[in-house]
């Protein structure tokens, strides 16, 4: 039998006579937003959250859950705190209506008068 | 080549019972985030020291798996910090700083050496072991600023751990060997790159180094005097290896 200093290797002779108690809240890290960014002038890309005590440890977290398979140049955390967000209630503001689609770029006609255009240039 | 040897072998060793004994954390880290991040550094560690292995085995040594798992703690050189049991995270921390910032600057060193094998392992970590650096920086700042407890939890895991990492310096018998091939500066010369790097980082910390009248380095790893806690580590190290050291995996 190997005299383990391992807590996991001798897990089974712990005594748990004092049961840990479930965290309170304020126990709890706050969280935040981490973007990496895949190479230098991409976007960042939001990629998930992670908990820390101040901005600099997130940077750590953010690299080993996030980062670690060498694909980012570079990351930023952002608190979730700071974030302002659109309410779920109010996602009936991004509906549109089918009378519309002229204001999109789908509903150009445009394209027809420049290859007419051009079709009469290329005559000459 | 037998002061490159000795030089590789308390490096490698190092890092392996360094490396191991923080995978003891894996599961248990304060959050899941650091757990991650810690374990990961741990691997990082068996890493770098099976790459070194892989260099003594170029040099005419046994293979890496041999070297790890099937010797006895007496022939390791790894210095006694590293062996330490992890206790709490605040002597786990300040073992992290003390130990990656000799480890940086070792490498450092060696990236200019003229043993080209190992200047090449040192060119090819020098980010994973920044990562480790910063790491262990933000964390020793942090909780030693945190509140009164962790402050003087801090302080008093550096005063315990203070010896046991000057240590980490204890002369081989091919100092000046070294030295006079181009292959490592030597360990007086690491230690003092190591204070400079520590000393400003510790006193942003609001810790305080050990008064120098103090200081008596705990010696006897690189010469295979070990405290007890190594030889358990070794044996479940290479527990599994053991059962059939022949075996493919």
């Amino acid at each position: 039998m190997i005299q383990s200093l391992d807590p996991r290797v001798t897990r089974a002779q712990i005594e748990l006579n004092n049961p840990i108690d479930p965290l309170t809240e304020l126990d709890q890290w706050e969280t935040y937003e981490v973007f990496h960014q895949k190479k230098r002038g991409d976007q960042h890309i939001h990629v998930g959250i992670v908990h820390a005590a101040n901005p600099e440890m997130a940077l750590l977290f953010a690299k080993e859950q996030y980062a670690r398979r060498g694909v980012s140049v570079n990351i930023w955390v952002v608190k979730t705190a700071q974030v302002y967000s659109s309410d779920y209630a109010d996602s009936d503001i991004f509906e549109t209506v089918p009378e519309k689609i002229y204001r999109e770029a789908g509903g150009y006609k445009v394209m027809e008068k420049i290859n007419k255009y051009k079709k009469a240039q290329a005559v000459k | 080549m037998e002061s490159a040897k000795e030089l590789f072998y308390k490096m490698a060793d190092d890092l392996l019972i360094f490396g191991h004994r923080n995978s003891e954390w894996t599961g248990l880290g304060p959050i899941l985030e650091e757990d991650i991040a810690f374990s990961s550094m741990a691997q990082d560690k068996i890493g770098h020291a099976q790459a070194i292995y892989q260099i003594l085995h170029e040099m005419g040594e046994a293979d890496s798996d041999a070297l790890a798992f099937n010797r006895p703690s007496s022939a390791f050189r790894n210095c006694q910090f590293v062996e330490l049991p992890n206790g709490e995270y605040d002597f786990s921390m300040v073992r992290h700083f003390l130990f990656d910032h000799a480890d940086q600057q070792r490498f450092e060193m060696l990236a200019t050496s003229a043993f080209e094998p190992i200047a090449k392992v040192a060119r090819k970590i020098k980010g994973e072991i920044k990562y480790h650096v910063f790491h262990a920086d933000t964390w020793l700042v942090k909780l030693s600023q945190a509140n009164e407890e962790s402050k003087a939890r801090m302080q008093s895991a550096l005063n315990e751990a203070w010896n046991y990492a000057l240590g980490i310096f204890e002369e081989g018998n091919f100092e000046s060997d070294l030295r006079s091939k181009g292959i490592f500066e030597g360990e007086a010369a690491l230690k003092a790159r190591w204070m400079d790097k520590i000393s400003p980082i510790i006193e942003k910390a609001g810790l305080r180094i050990p008064d120098e009248s103090t200081w008596n380095p705990v010696l006897g790893g690189r010469k295979g005097y070990h405290s007890d806690h190594l030889d358990p580590l070794v044996l479940e190290m290479g527990e599994v290896f053991r059962l059939d050291p022949g075996a493919e995996w």
